[in-house]
């Protein structure tokens, strides 16, 4: 049996001549009207007057905090797209949750709000909303309100929304512009300008006759002002997934090398940013845990993405060890002056068993560590910016016989640019 | 079979272990990847991720969600959960189960976005309004990263509130080698979902009861306000006092469920290193360290902030004179320690120029 009402028994708490009683009448028709059950419905309130509005239907309800009531929507519809999420706020609400409206209508979530606007803070003491007419007087605008007002319908009209309407507490086809609104697919908003008999008409000498002249002086025709058919996002979330690859198992690394290292060894690789460092030092992690070592690689680097220094502290253990920071590494790669000025302090702290692997130009570096330059230019290949640190890394795991060579060859096989990255190691090979 | 994967990484797999459905977030680094990857994983698996237009709305959107029933998680970094604040009371009030991920960087304000931190530990347990136990937990390493997720979801939904994951940005961008068993499946429990009844029961006052999801059942209630036990707003005092009462007694009681610790204690130890988060590798390390030369050192890493693992801790603090206390902050935490550690000295370690905590530092105040 279809319910005659979405109502409860519980008699409206609004102010004599307010018009949310009468909105929420309308509500409840047009939800009859659909023959909704009140078990699919969710009706999220906001803050205010407006947001007592749930407590008077028999259907679901949300009542959160004040502006967000868009958000708790949305989750709600996107998690479950078969409920019939309905939004009743103030242009309190409006104001301070703009950008979530905004926001909503872009995505086009199927959403249904009911803007009870009347012009003003009804709960709070009448102060001025974003809504509020210029020159009018509310308790926060004593000479007159200085701000212009904020066109709701426009800013969610021309940001997409699928079904926006403006009209009065008084309109006899209200009912029928929300059964339209709450079969629009995508998102639909209804701009309702009401009286608030607590203040703005007291301090205004409003009535129902200003507030259409208003309507026309200000330019915010009442009507249908946006229809357009449009994709519900919840809906076209799914349909865009629904061809997804299946989820792929995380890719485990076997050990299949002997790596002869009998302690733990720190390196740390300083360079610029755009060089592949990162990338360059997992590859050299993976290798080593190939064969059979533990390892950690924590990355330091500037907020700015291509400019910069980029470092990487790879510890390498023949035993699993705790993160923990490398004061002095015992192998420093210091490949460019981003990198240098970075490396300082720890190339002032390195001693004669330490070793430093740089490139020529840097050569002069202060430092008690043994020095060792490698020129890219003498790699049979030619040495781009973002494979000098892959091909200094390689020359100096040959070098320093950190791990077998195979494991790093293995490494990059497994990697996404393995031809490239394969080449770059036989050059750091060759120099080495 | 190992992996080479970092901490964001494994609280990923950690929540889609547990069953996470919803995800939404605003990208804030540290914890971009986790965004980065929920996008891209959980339309596969059939859940639903979004990258709100802020933070506000991430977590407006993941309560709503998790009111039809789903297992939602966010996940930002300490300017984001500023702006979690007032949503993070609404998720208390209306006893909403959801995992909130805090990849701690170095602050205040803007601070430092790729500078590691862990300055936000009191903030998660006071940054909300009207003050109500929380439940957060820190992982130190990879594997940790992964089980408590999970165990964040499970805690979530078994006390029907939010829990906070509270990693930083070394821990959870470091990539470390993992043994493969490091990530377990975990059993999800089948949802209990009520249909019936009232949605919110206050007495007994520890009692959590059955949540109640839209779409399910009898229609349900939800309000921030204080309410009576169908949700109703209720200004009544008997009412107001008893819902606030089982806010605080639902985690108060259960506290021995809540007491997660890596005790590592050595019968005769004088000296104590209480430490979390990334903070706990140093002190790790400085154990092996001592032992290794025949000195005896006892560690405990919190692995549950809040509530405070009292009785670990009294329990650890047996026979101990000395408790130090390392932390990438001015001492936040240490003044939970001295509140249980009566006469003995508490000596804190702290940095908050951006870099680790050094071995020698704790050895030096050990010295």
């Amino acid at each position: 049996m279809t319910a005659t009402t979405l109502r409860n028994a519980l008699p409206y708490p609004f102010c004599p001549g307010c018009g949310h009683g009468s909105v929420l009448d309308r509500l409840d028709e047009a939800l009859v009207r659909l023959g909704r059950d009140p078990r699919t419905v969710v009706i999220v309130s906001d803050i205010g007057c407006s947001g007592l509005s749930d407590q008077y239907f028999t259907t679901n309800a949300f009542h959160g905090l004040h502006g967000r009531s868009v958000t708790y929507a949305s989750g709600i519809k996107l998690a479950d797209p078969s409920l019939e999420v309905i939004v009743v706020m103030g242009d309190g609400g409006t104001g301070i949750g703009g950008t979530h409206l905004v926001n909503a209508a872009r995505r086009n979530i199927g959403l249904t709000v009911v803007v009870m606007n009347n012009l003003n803070f009804g709960m709070t003491g009448g102060q001025h909303s974003t809504t509020t007419p210029e020159g009018a007087i509310t308790s926060t605008t004593p000479g007159g309100n200085l701000e212009h007002p904020l066109d709701i319908c426009a800013t969610v009209g021309v940001n997409g929304a699928s079904y926006v309407y403006r009209g009065t507490q008084w309109d006899e086809g209200l009912t029928d512009h929300l059964v339209a609104a709450i079969q629009a697919p995508g998102f639909a908003l209804l701009d309702v300008w009401e009286l608030c008999t607590a203040y703005f008409v007291k301090a205004n000498r409003f009535n129902r006759r200003a507030m259409e002249a208003l309507m026309t002086d200000a330019g915010l025709q009442p009507g249908l002002l946006f229809h357009r058919e449009v994709a519900e996002y919840a809906d076209a979330y799914r349909r865009a997934h629904a061809a997804d690859a299946p989820p792929v198992e995380p890719r485990a690394i076997p050990v299949e090398f002997t790596a002869t290292l009998e302690r733990p060894l720190s390196v740390v690789v300083a360079g610029s940013a755009g060089g592949r460092v990162l990338s360059a030092a997992r590859l050299v992690g993976e290798a080593a845990i190939r064969s059979g070592l533990w390892v950690t690689q924590r990355d330091d680097y500037p907020v700015t993405v291509k400019t910069g220094h980029s470092l990487a502290e790879l510890v390498l253990s023949p035993v699993e060890l705790p993160l923990t920071t490398v004061a002095v590494p015992d192998v420093l790669l210091v490949l460019s002056e981003d990198g240098l000025r970075k490396a300082r302090p720890m190339l002032a702290r390195m001693s004669a068993d330490a070793t430093v692997v740089t490139v020529p130009e840097l050569a002069e570096v202060e430092t008690e560590a043994r020095v060792v330059v490698i020129d890219p230019a003498s790699a049979p290949t030619r040495i781009g910016r973002g494979d000098l640190a892959l091909m200094m890394l390689a020359a100096t795991v040959a070098r320093l016989e950190l791990l077998p060579l195979d494991a790093l060859r293995e490494a990059a096989r497994a990697s996404p640019f393995a031809q490239s990255n394969l080449a770059t190691i036989e050059a750091g090979a060759a120099v080495a | 079979m190992r992996e080479y994967i970092d901490g964001n990484a494994a609280i990923v797999r950690g929540a889609l272990a547990a069953g996470c459905t919803f995800f939404a977030g605003y990208p804030i680094t540290p914890a971009s990847p986790i965004l980065m990857a929920m996008m891209a994983e959980l339309p596969k698996r059939g859940g639903v991720a979004i990258q709100g237009e802020d933070e506000i709305a991430s977590i407006g959107m993941c309560i709503g969600a998790a009111m039809t029933g789903a297992r939602a998680m966010t996940a930002t970094s300490g300017p984001g959960i500023s702006l979690y604040s007032e949503n993070i009371g609404l998720a208390v009030m209306g006893e909403v189960p959801l995992v909130i991920v805090d990849v701690q960087r170095l602050g205040p304000a803007t601070g430092g976005a790729t500078t590691v931190g862990q300055g936000d530990v009191q903030l998660v347990r006071w940054g909300t309004s009207g003050g109500y136990p929380i439940i957060a937990l820190a992982p130190s390493n990879v594997a940790e990263c992964y089980a408590l997720t999970a165990r964040a979801f499970e805690l979530a939904e078994r006390f029907r509130c939010p829990v906070f994951l509270v990693a930083d940005k070394e821990v959870a961008m470091t990539l470390a080698t993992v043994e493969a068993s490091a990530f377990p499946p975990v059993r999800v429990g089948e949802r209990v979902l009520a249909t019936t009844g009232a949605p919110y029961r206050y007495e007994p006052a520890g009692d959590v009861p059955p949540m109640h999801a839209y779409g399910t059942g009898e229609p349900l209630r939800f309000t921030g306000s204080t309410h009576d036990e169908a949700a109703l707003i209720s200004k009544h005092p008997p009412t107001v006092d008893a819902l606030n009462r089982h806010l605080a007694a639902k985690i108060d009681e259960h506290l021995d469920e809540l007491e997660l610790v890596d005790a590592d204690l050595q019968p005769g130890a004088r000296d104590l290193l209480v430490s979390y988060g990334v903070s706990a590798g140093a002190a790790r390390a400085a154990v092996q360290r001592i032992r290794a030369t025949g000195g005896t050192l006892s560690s405990l890493v919190m692995q549950s902030l809040w509530p405070v693992p009292e009785r670990a801790i009294r329990a650890a603090l047996e026979g101990i004179e000395r408790v130090v206390v390392p932390e990438l902050n001015l001492g936040q935490y240490r003044r939970e320690i001295e509140r249980l550690a009566g006469a003995r000295r508490v000596i804190g370690v702290n940095r908050v120029d951006g870099e680790l905590i050094g071995i020698e530092e704790l050895l030096g105040a050990l010295a």
